[in-house]
């Protein structure tokens, strides 16, 4: 009950701030994005926005945003903070606001699947890399200190995981030596952080020989001049970040208009000037990302709704159980 | 001991307060806010820690990374409990009898923990004694790193307790110990530490009670790998993450319980203590 109270209050704080922006615009009904967002394209759509303003369908509408952590911010939303937009880190968050009747149930079924920008899972060495990185078989060596979110944590670090679980398969073993694989790397790792953000600062701190995330994080860090190399492991996994404009919000049509922007070969290049891969192919094809020769996506693990809770359940998972066994190994 | 009676704060004569009995509005004020900041979030979290049932309860405060987190919780928090039991009385005594230059800025220094943002109090530790380290000292990602930052949120509590009770302690008593003969050593065991004990055992509950609970300063410098270096509170947060309310909710409340039996453990203590003296008043 409490637990509603709060939601409740926190929800009415931007519904306030939403209604007096849209009154400041005039008395035309141009209509207010509330945009719900994970963390990393923050700079992205904060120089996006003003573009959109600029064109003739975002003329005079006004914009709230909110950026935090994915699955806080799905549930934010889940539990009654507006949203009109919804850009999160990965299609689960999205689809978890399928069942409270926030988004369409076919809200992946477009041209792009649901999907606005890419990534892939790389991997983060020392300038110099003195340790010799070269792919994932070198995280399990003796002498490699690797460092990755808590994949129970973050949902954002279940890429990581996959990607480490999925190369091994894509390598030619079997399940279970993959499985024998991702306990080696977990073995491997000294400081399970809870996101993304603190996995970087450990690393930065001067922590780890490996940190395992994204390329686009990766980028820029290092265009906020942080002293990393990064790698593209030769078998890894795509990261599709999904977006998704919902049921419960903006009428007006403003925020499908804004939604159809961000596909336009202007906000697509400026997608891929920000370290990700943009999504539309042939603005993709502008930029020279490596592409790694065994590239896989979700899909070849059997999609979220089997690769979820088989592997991240917190209870009966295969993490959970990698965790259980190395805890009672150092106990 | 007689002049100890008259340095105890009044507060604690409880029924005989000059205040009792002028009627509701204080109770009603006090027992409305309390209600609404304390009793009844409490009541909530309580109620939807067996959301899942009582099996669901001791399912959850039983599973084997709980009970791991649950027993490093209690081990640093009753390691930074007596060290700073210990520190804390040591540097109240340093700012309440000793003269130096500068000592109202240190005065002031202690509270900072306070007020510093505990997520940068962990970063602020992490960048001084961890990896790259200035001193050469790296004890972050270990046992030892969550001791540092808990040592360093919890220092203010023991400090400010401790401080009043020795400002007001009557020095002709310890004058008179030692004119009767009894060494500084004896003075200070059997005529001061007696009145501060009190005093150190509500500033260690008050300790005890935030260590066990600290999120902020301990997530970015305790490693948070399950089983070893993961925290009651980072395990509670890793719960929520995974839209585990109940689970998070059944070890919080295990925390709460454990700080609320401390917190009347030494209340018992505190009063016998004092009790001990009344008489001779």
């Amino acid at each position: 009950m409490a637990v509603c109270a709060v939601a409740a209050l926190l929800a009415a704080i931007p519904a306030l701030t939403a209604s007096k922006a849209a009154a400041a615009e005039g008395d035309e009904p141009s209509g207010t994005v509330t945009l719900v967002a994970y963390t990393t394209p923050r700079e992205f759509y904060e120089e996006v926005i003003p573009l959109f303003q600029a064109t003739e369908a975002g003329e005079g509408a006004g914009f709230e945003q909110s950026y935090g952590p994915s699955t806080d911010q799905a549930r934010l939303v889940a539990s009654g903070l507006p949203a009109d937009v919804l850009a999160l880190s990965l299609a689960p968050d999205v689809e978890s606001l399928v069942a409270p009747g926030i988004v369409a149930e076919d809200w992946d079924e477009n041209e792009y699947g649901g999907i606005v920008h890419n990534s892939v899972v790389a991997l983060a060495v020392r300038p110099g890399n003195a340790k010799g990185i070269t792919g994932w078989a070198d995280l399990v060596r003796d002498d490699v200190n690797v460092i990755t979110p808590n994949p129970l944590t973050s949902g954002g670090a279940q890429w990581n995981i996959l990607a480490a679980y999925g190369a091994q398969i894509q390598e030619g073993k079997t399940p279970e030596e993959a499985i024998a694989y991702l306990r080696q790397l977990f073995a491997n790792v000294s400081v399970m952080d809870r996101g993304a953000r603190d996995s970087l600062t450990t690393f930065m701190a001067g922590q780890g020989d490996v940190l395992i995330g994204y390329e686009n994080e990766f980028i820029f860090a290092q265009n906020a001049g942080q002293p990393l190399e990064y790698l593209v492991p030769d078998a890894t996994m795509l990261i599709e970040n999904p977006i998704a404009v919902t049921l419960t919000g903006d009428a007006s049509g403003v925020s499908r208009a804004f939604v159809d922007f961000l596909y336009t070969p202007d906000v697509q290049r400026i997608i891929g000037q920000k370290g990700f891969r943009p999504e539309v192919e042939e603005i993709a094809a502008e930029f020279s990302y490596p592409q790694p020769p065994q590239l896989f996506t979700i899909e070849d693990l059997g999609g979220w709704s089997q690769a979820r809770p088989e592997f991240f359940d917190p209870e009966n998972g295969i993490v959970a159980g990698i965790f259980a066994e190395l805890g009672q190994d150092a106990g | 001991m007689t002049a100890g009676a008259g340095a105890r704060p009044r507060a604690r004569s409880g029924p005989t307060s000059p205040y009792d009995g002028q009627g509701f509005l204080g109770p009603g004020i006090t027992a409305t806010y309390l209600g609404l900041l304390v009793l009844i979030p409490i009541a909530a979290l309580l109620w939807r820690s067996v959301a899942g049932g009582v099996e669901g309860f001791f399912a959850a405060i039983t599973s084997p990374p709980a009970v791991a987190a649950l027993r490093l919780t209690f081990t640093v928090s009753l390691v930074v409990v007596v060290i700073n039991a210990v520190m804390g009385t040591a540097i109240a005594w340093v700012l309440v009898r000793d003269e130096f230059p500068g000592k109202r800025l240190v005065n002031a220094l202690i509270d900072l923990p306070f007020a510093l943002p505990t997520i940068v109090a962990g970063l602020t530790l992490l960048t001084l004694y961890g990896p790259r380290s200035p001193f050469g000292i790296n004890v972050a990602y270990s046992q030892a790193g969550i001791v540092l930052a808990l040592l360093f949120i919890t220092l203010p509590f023991v400090v400010r307790s401790v401080q009043p009770v020795l400002s007001e302690l009557d020095r002709e008593m310890e004058e008179a110990g030692a004119s009767l003969g009894a060494s500084t050593p004896t003075v200070l065991r059997r005529i001061v530490l007696p009145n501060l004990v009190p005093a150190i055992l509500t500033g260690s509950a008050l300790a005890f009670a935030r260590s066990v609970g600290e999120f902020g300063s301990v997530v970015l410098i305790a490693g948070n790998i399950p089983y070893r270096t993961e925290l009651a509170s980072v395990y509670i947060f890793g719960q929520v993450e995974s839209d585990r309310s109940d689970a998070a909710a059944a070890v919080s409340v295990v925390l709460l319980v454990a700080s609320l039996l401390l917190l009347l453990t030494f209340d018992f203590f505190r009063r016998r203590v004092s009790r001990h003296e009344e008489p001779v008043a």
